[in-house]
């Protein structure tokens, strides 16, 4: 099939059109990766007075730091426990709602609302939910015999900000999902009702499957957002505490950049990160996207 | 009718040629970290300094916590940005000594803008934490305390206690929070905040006369190491964590510990310990029973205990880059804000230390001491003895990351995941990396 072509007689204008597209990719992601690749090669003085090469030995003590490698492995955690609490109840939602016919519009407002929250208050309002001395949630924990203690619990520590993190998603991930469940043609699920097929089985075997480019959009954005949109929750509750239990990758770069002014370090996971999720992103796209039905 | 034309004329001129003076007044820019209350009072300051005086305008703002501030003035400084003044706190003082550049020293300030200062009018204590090697003073003490005992009488009397006497060593700490507890006057015996670092090691150390690190707890230079995996150390630590268990103590969080002071406003904790600067927001806060005032505990066995405490807060720092008549300014300005009056009323407002020696003794005149009995409980935890090589302060590079190392480790203590020896030790080791990376970046 060929696509249809728009030509330009002037040869200037479709530059100028696009200019200022990448007039802001180049100054606030390919300018500023490029100085964060560079400093990642250099030991500097915080007020940038010395600066002296020492070409891959940030790299090299990274990865001899049990810290950072421990750092990563609770990253790959929170990743894969955000997007699967974030998706799974979001399709949820989304299916259940797709049901009703009057009080839809009802829920999807009342569902989408969280994502109007920034992270940061999601964040404290998660941490005072589960404050271990004001907040309801451990409060009732207490009950069960549960002595909640984010402040010294590392796994308690990481529940926290995985539910805070997870929730503010759900909105995101379900109306995403209702909408690619709206679309998907009424007909189909009707025959396969006369042939009778149950609404679980009319779900597995049509809206799901017809759903999984939407499923696999969503999956790429949600692992980007917890790679790097998560750090406001982090920073609002936790602090990557207690013993680093949830010192993720993203809030580690700016506890050593910004708290520790060590410019070099924080520069060369930064460049990790982003090669880490460079990575996991053409996997996704080579080998996912084959099964995905488009 | 001439002469009022001629008067009424050269007023009018007066006014023209005072219009754009008014305009031209030099502009200080002050960067602080001073919220709610405490801000309010440091505008107050500006405002009164303003007003006494035409040729210089002093415009505070407000940049954040302590941490934020320091990164936004590194920023700054490098987009050739910086402001005149700038606060930054006690454990970033490493960080700025070793930035020379960017530094304009206020002893050299001083001098070069013919203000008669006098490093000597100032506490030693205090101003020790921030000379060099050669006593030269380079920035200014404007906000300084040292951590001090808060505790709930009332709960001290309904426990049998002697609401009027503090508890002086950790075996007091241990046996009255016991008592308090067993009679259900309240059900944790303390709290404290900055349990891993400014109280539980750093003025552990100094109460105990034992050093933090090597070369003069890091003045002597940038090779220190540190050693406050020392016995006393690990002997809290290892109470801590069983007091913890027991209810003694209820560790309130990394750094301030946010849910430390709730706890005792509340009655729940009967004890607290946290800086001298609490004092009005622990009045404020603790309705219903009366507040006394103690000072740190100490180990009873251990020889000269209590040595004398050292400070937090933070300082005022000059940076380079500016004019010079800006400069006669901020001489100007640090002189006004040392006098005594200043002093004294910021002291008084705040609970922070007086840091000047006529500034003590004008709140003593004024009867403030009398009037507020414990309010003087900081200023003579730091003047105990005449600060020794291990009480004088700290000084070392990357100071945050440090205490953040601290905070960690000590969480793996009352986690149980660690004993206090293996958590100090590892806390040493951590450090002394971070240092050696400082110092490498500083040479």
């Amino acid at each position: 099939m060929e696509t249809k072509r728009t030509v330009f007689p002037n040869k200037v204008l479709p530059y100028l059109f696009v200019a200022p597209q990448l007039i802001i990719t180049l100054v606030f992601f390919i300018w500023p990766a490029t100085q964060a690749v560079k400093s990642s090669f250099e030991r500097a003085d915080p007020f940038g007075f010395s600066t002296q090469f020492v070409g891959l030995t940030h790299y090299i003590r990274l990865f001899q730091d049990p810290l950072y490698l421990n750092s990563i492995g609770r990253t790959v955690m929170f990743a894969i426990a955000v997007t699967a609490i974030s998706m799974g109840l979001a399709l949820l939602f989304a299916a259940a709602v797709s049901r009703l016919i009057r009080s839809s519009q009802f829920y999807t407002t009342l569902l989408v609302w969280p994502y109007a929250v920034a992270p940061v208050v999601a964040g404290i309002l998660w941490w005072f939910l589960f404050n271990s001395s004001t907040g309801i949630l451990a409060y009732m924990l207490r009950y069960f015999g549960v002595i909640w203690n984010a402040n010294l619990n590392g796994t308690h520590a990481m529940i926290l900000i995985i539910a805070a993190a997870a929730w503010k998603q759900i909105s995101y991930n379900f109306l995403f999902f209702l909408a690619g469940m709206q679309s998907v043609p009424h007909s189909l699920t009707e025959a396969a009702a006369i042939d009778g097929a149950g609404p679980f089985k009319r779900f597995w075997t049509i809206v799901f499957p017809l759903l999984s480019p939407t499923t696999f959009f969503l999956f790429i954005i949600n692992i980007n957002y917890v790679m790097f949109d998560t750090f406001g929750i982090i920073a609002a509750t936790t602090n990557g505490g207690p013993n680093q239990a949830t010192n993720i990758l993203v809030y580690k770069v700016y506890s050593d950049g910004f708290i520790g002014l060590n410019i070099g370090s924080s520069s060369a996971q930064s460049v990790v990160l982003m090669l880490f999720v460079i990575a996991l992103t053409f996997i996704q796209f080579r080998y996912v996207e084959r099964r995905v039905n488009y | 009718m001439l002469k009022a034309l001629l008067a009424g004329g050269t007023a009018g001129l007066a006014l023209l040629a005072s219009a754009p003076a008014a305009f031209a007044q030099t502009e200080i820019h002050w960067w602080h970290s001073m919220g709610g209350a405490l801000g309010e009072r440091l505008v107050e300051i500006a405002d009164d300094f303003n007003a006494s005086q035409s040729d210089y305008v002093v415009v505070p703002s407000y940049r954040g916590e302590y941490e934020e501030s320091l990164v936004n003035t590194i920023a700054a400084f490098r987009a050739g940005e910086q402001p005149h003044i700038v606060q930054v706190y006690e454990v970033g003082t490493g960080t700025m000594m070793a930035a020379r550049g960017a530094v304009y020293p206020v002893y050299q300030l001083m001098a070069d803008h013919g203000s008669n200062f006098d490093p000597s009018a100032y506490l030693p204590v205090v101003t020790g934490y921030y000379t060099d090697t050669d006593g030269n003073m380079l920035s200014m003490p404007f906000n300084s305390s040292t951590p001090i005992l808060y505790y709930n009488k009332d709960a001290f009397a309904a426990a049998g206690l002697d609401p009027e006497t503090a508890p002086a060593t950790w075996g007091d700490i241990e046996t009255f929070s016991q008592q308090i507890i067993d009679s259900g006057a309240a059900q944790c015996g303390f709290t404290m905040a900055y349990t891993a670092t400014w109280l539980g090691t750093e003025n552990l150390s100094a109460l105990h006369n034992l050093p933090y690190g090597t070369l003069e707890n890091g003045f002597g230079g940038l090779s220190s190491e540190l050693t406050f995996n020392h016995e006393i150390a690990e002997r809290l630590w290892t109470k801590l964590a069983e007091w913890q268990d027991a209810g003694i103590y209820n560790y309130g969080g990394t750094a301030g510990g946010p849910d430390n002071a709730p706890k005792f406003y509340s009655g729940e904790c009967a004890m607290y310990m946290n800086s001298s600067a609490s004092r009005a927001g622990v009045l404020a806060n603790a309705d219903g029973f009366e507040v006394g005032f103690g000072m740190l505990p100490v180990f009873a066995d251990v020889d000269g205990a209590p040595q004398n405490s050292i400070i937090g807060g933070a300082t005022l720092w000059t940076l380079a880059g500016h004019e010079d008549v800006e400069y006669e300014g901020v001489a100007e300005f640090l002189n006004y804000l040392s006098s005594a009056e200043v002093q004294a009323a910021w002291h008084q407002a705040t609970g922070y230390l007086p840091v000047t020696l006529a500034a003590y003794e004008l709140s003593q005149e004024q009867g403030y001491y009398d009037a507020n009995p414990g309010s003087d409980i900081a200023i003579r935890q730091i003047n105990l003895n005449a600060p020794t090589e291990n009480s004088k302060g700290l000084r070392f590079g990357n100071m945050p990351q440090i205490r953040t190392v601290l905070d960690e480790e000590f969480q793996a203590v009352l986690s149980g995941d660690k004993t206090a020896q293996q958590a100090l030790d590892s806390a040493v080791e951590r450090g002394n990396q971070i240092l050696r990376e400082f110092e490498a970046a500083n040479q």
